[in-house]
């Protein structure tokens, strides 16, 4: 892509909080993003991380109380700040401008009403398409996305579908509205590595035919490597590093991303071969690090002298563009020999 | 006991699970799902055999069917030459000492109301090892050999994170010292930085103890990297099975090509060209006629429509397939469907 695109989405500095026993846990904080008409943005990181809060936070799905949006904007061109939306307006963004695929299809879906009604309604909404035209659209639709008999299917509730079939019906019914953006969160996780290969191809159809732009959660780097422009890796909270697909997979500067990197045996690895791992576990979100939250499991730092480890341990890693050009929270980033 | 020192350590013929399909008022049989129908393979002592298939193929019954938590509709087992198929009851004790299993779930699969120290140890009070001090000693050992500390026997599951649980359950399995593991899904709970850790263990206890492993997974990656001999499951039968290197290098049936053209590769300047494999796994209650993955298959012609593929020797002793044109296609079906270098950017 040449020049800056002008947004699409853009989030800025969200920090969003959950009210808990053990008092406020910030699940998100200092996260800003930005996507751009037919891009598609990958969000991973490990389980925990906040990509589900960031994700759901853009159309204000989270629950609050216990959650609270401490800080930030989310802009959506032509919309305004989301979070500041009147309720209707929300409603009309949600599900015509933004659509959403979840690893639970029952996310989305309504048990009580049949996969017909679910699909005509979106159609009527969406583009004040009458009954008969809508019909259509969905049988043919349906088909699309890989359901057989698509015809008598429709009169099915949700229930009476298996999961990958469900699945499908809320892809098909995310994918008729012909969204702005999609928000996919690991849509795919749940299922077979066949289907996750057509459900990929399908999504990167509709956003060749309608300039979509996709936001696209996932812990598997494959996934990404498979379907995204740009990527943003997320740890404890945080955006911990940012660039373009093939200069992250190619060049990666956090030592998070690095080892999350070399810990998914690839080709070339040597069978039964020790695989590099990163030690430890996430930390707590009650008990962040002061400095580097990655500070305790980081392998860098442990390559590092005396002083310059203090620093790992005393000072937060700004988010920011590195020398080489790369865009790290991490105040010692990866080197080209290092990797 | 050991009948033949060669031998493999386990061998398992034709083996078959059927479940019974109930209908109708009265619930009456009318028909079999075929979850494993028909299965052979051996694994020798030390080493991994995966099995690999997507949900539903039957990999788990086959598991719990060799473990004997299920009893199987026919075929036979060997265990160190020893046919264990008819064995029931009482006499099946010293089986449920040698071979052991882990499970996908490490959160549900650990008693939440026992303590680690009780879960590690309720095998050796089972089978009646030793006295209360050498198994607490057994315990502490145990849990070091997994990279888990004293300070973790009075905890319960629920402190610890999907690897530490994962952890926690390959402990109670070597308990008995066991010789074969059968481990079901093992690391696709976790997170994948977790999930290095888990296979580091395994590979590392292997080494140790001379362990064997049935390694059952739907991630090929994981897989490839774990296994001496792979084997591909479709729809209650094994489709096609080698040596891993040969597997993955010269494959032999369509439906191990769909699965690896389908893996995305972590590497955003290699991307998938061809169109992917249509249609879901039919089901094991009505398969379809000739060869099951014809519905879906690329290449299939009017005679797989009809005639059921044996097993038969693709290029090399001991790699075998069940696709009755392996010959004519094989040259299709030994490259993969990645793209060349995409420009950046
Ligand atoms: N409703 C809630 N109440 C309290 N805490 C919550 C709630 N929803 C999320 N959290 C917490 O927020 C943090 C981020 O969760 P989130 O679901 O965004 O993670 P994720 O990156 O999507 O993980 P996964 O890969 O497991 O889906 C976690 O610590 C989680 O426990
Ligand atoms: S700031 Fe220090 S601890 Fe944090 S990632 Fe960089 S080197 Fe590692
Ligand atoms: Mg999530």
């Amino acid at each position: 892509m040449s020049g800056p695109t002008p947004s699409l989405l853009e989030i800025e500095d969200l920090a969003v909080g959950f009210d808990t026993e053990a008092g406020l846990l910030r699940a998100v904080d200092r996260v800003s993003l930005e996507i751009a008409p037919g891009e598609t943005l990958g969000l991973v990181g490990e389980s925990g991380c906040g990509k589900s809060v960031t994700a759901a936070s853009v159309l204000r799905l989270v629950p609050i109380p216990p959650g609270q949006i401490l800080h930030g904007k989310i802009r959506l061109a032509g919309r305004g700040d989301l979070l500041g939306l009147a309720p209707a307006d929300l409603g009309a963004v949600r599900g015509q401008e933004i659509a959403m695929i979840f690893q639970d299809p029952m996310t989305s879906l309504n048990p009580v009403f049949t996969v017909e009604k679910q699909l005509l309604e979106v159609l009527r909404l969406r583009f004040g398409m009458g009954r008969q035209s809508a019909r259509v659209r969905s049988i043919e639709m349906l088909r699309t996305v890989g359901i057989p008999d698509p015809d008598a299917r429709l009169a099915a509730y949700p229930h009476e579908l298996s999961g990958g079939m469900k699945q499908r019906v809320m892809i098909a019914m995310a994918l008729l509205s012909e969204p702005r953006l999609l928000i996919a969160d690991e849509p795919t996780t749940a299922l077979d590595v066949t289907i996750q290969a057509q459900i990929l191809q399908l999504i990167r159809e509709l956003q060749q035919r309608t300039g979509a732009a996709v936001l696209f959660i996932t812990h598997d780097m494959g996934v990404v490597a498979e379907m995204c422009d740009r990527v943003a890796v997320m740890y404890a909270g945080r955006i911990v590093e940012r660039g373009d697909a093939v200069g992250l997979f190619t060049r990666p500067r956090h030592p998070y991303t690095v080892g999350l990197l070399r810990s998914v045996p690839r080709e070339g690895t040597a069978r039964k071969s020790e695989l590099p791992v990163i030690e430890g576990a996430v930390p707590s979100p009650f008990a962040s690090p002061v400095g580097c939250r990655f500070a305790p499991r980081c392998w860098k730092r442990m390559t590092l002298g005396d002083a310059e480890q203090v620093r790992c341990h005393e000072e937060d890693p700004a988010l920011e563009r590195k020398a080489d050009g790369g865009v790290a929270a991490c105040h010692f980033p990866v080197t080209d020999d290092e990797r | 006991m050991k009948a033949n020192a060669d031998g493999p350590l386990i061998d398992v013929r034709e083996l078959k699970k059927y479940y019974p399909l109930r209908g109708g008022i009265f619930g009456k049989k009318i028909g079999d799902v075929r979850a494993v129908d028909g299965v052979s393979f051996a694994v020798r002592a030390g080493e991994t055999l995966g099995l690999v298939g997507e949900s539903g193929c039957g990999k788990s019954t086959l598991g719990r069917t060799v473990m004997r938590l299920e009893e199987p509709t026919d075929g036979r087992i060997l265990f160190e030459g020893v046919d264990l198929t008819d064995v029931a009851g009482a006499e099946l004790f010293p089986l449920r000492r040698d071979v052991q299993m882990i499970f996908q779930d490490p959160y549900s699969s650990l008693n939440p109301r026992m303590t680690v120290g009780e879960i590690v140890r309720e095998p050796l009070i089972v089978h009646r090892v030793g006295g209360r001090d050498e198994q607490m000693e057994k315990v502490r050992a145990l849990l070091d050999t997994v990279g888990l500390g004293d300070e973790t026997l009075e905890r319960y599951p629920h402190e610890f994170s999907g690897g530490q649980r994962q952890r926690i359950g390959l402990a109670r399995a070597l308990a008995l010292d066991p010789k074969l593991v059968i481990a079901d899904e093992p690391v696709s709970a976790l997170d994948v930085s977790v999930q290095s850790q888990v296979l580091n263990l395994m590979g590392r206890l292997q080494q140790e103890h001379g362990l064997t492993y049935l390694f059952i997974s739907h991630d090929l990656s994981v897989v490839r990297h774990v296994s001496d001999t792979v084997a591909i499951m479709y729809l209650g039968r094994i489709v096609e099975k080698g040596p891993t290197e040969r597997v993955f290098a010269r494959t032999g049936h369509p439906y191990t090509r769909a699965l690896l053209d389908a893996v995305p590769l972590p590497d955003p300047r290699r991307r998938r060209a061809a169109a992917p494999v249509k249609g879901e796994s039919p089901s094991a209650v009505s398969p379809p006629p000739g060869c099951s993955f014809h519905p879906r298959c690329p290449f299939a012609v009017e005679a797989c429509t009809q005639i059921v593929p044996p097993l038969e020797q693709f290029e090399q002793v001991g790699h075998i397939s069940a696709c009755l044109r392996k010959e004519e296609i094989k040259e299709q079906l030994g490259h993969g469907a990645v793209t060349g270098v995409q420009p950046a950017g």
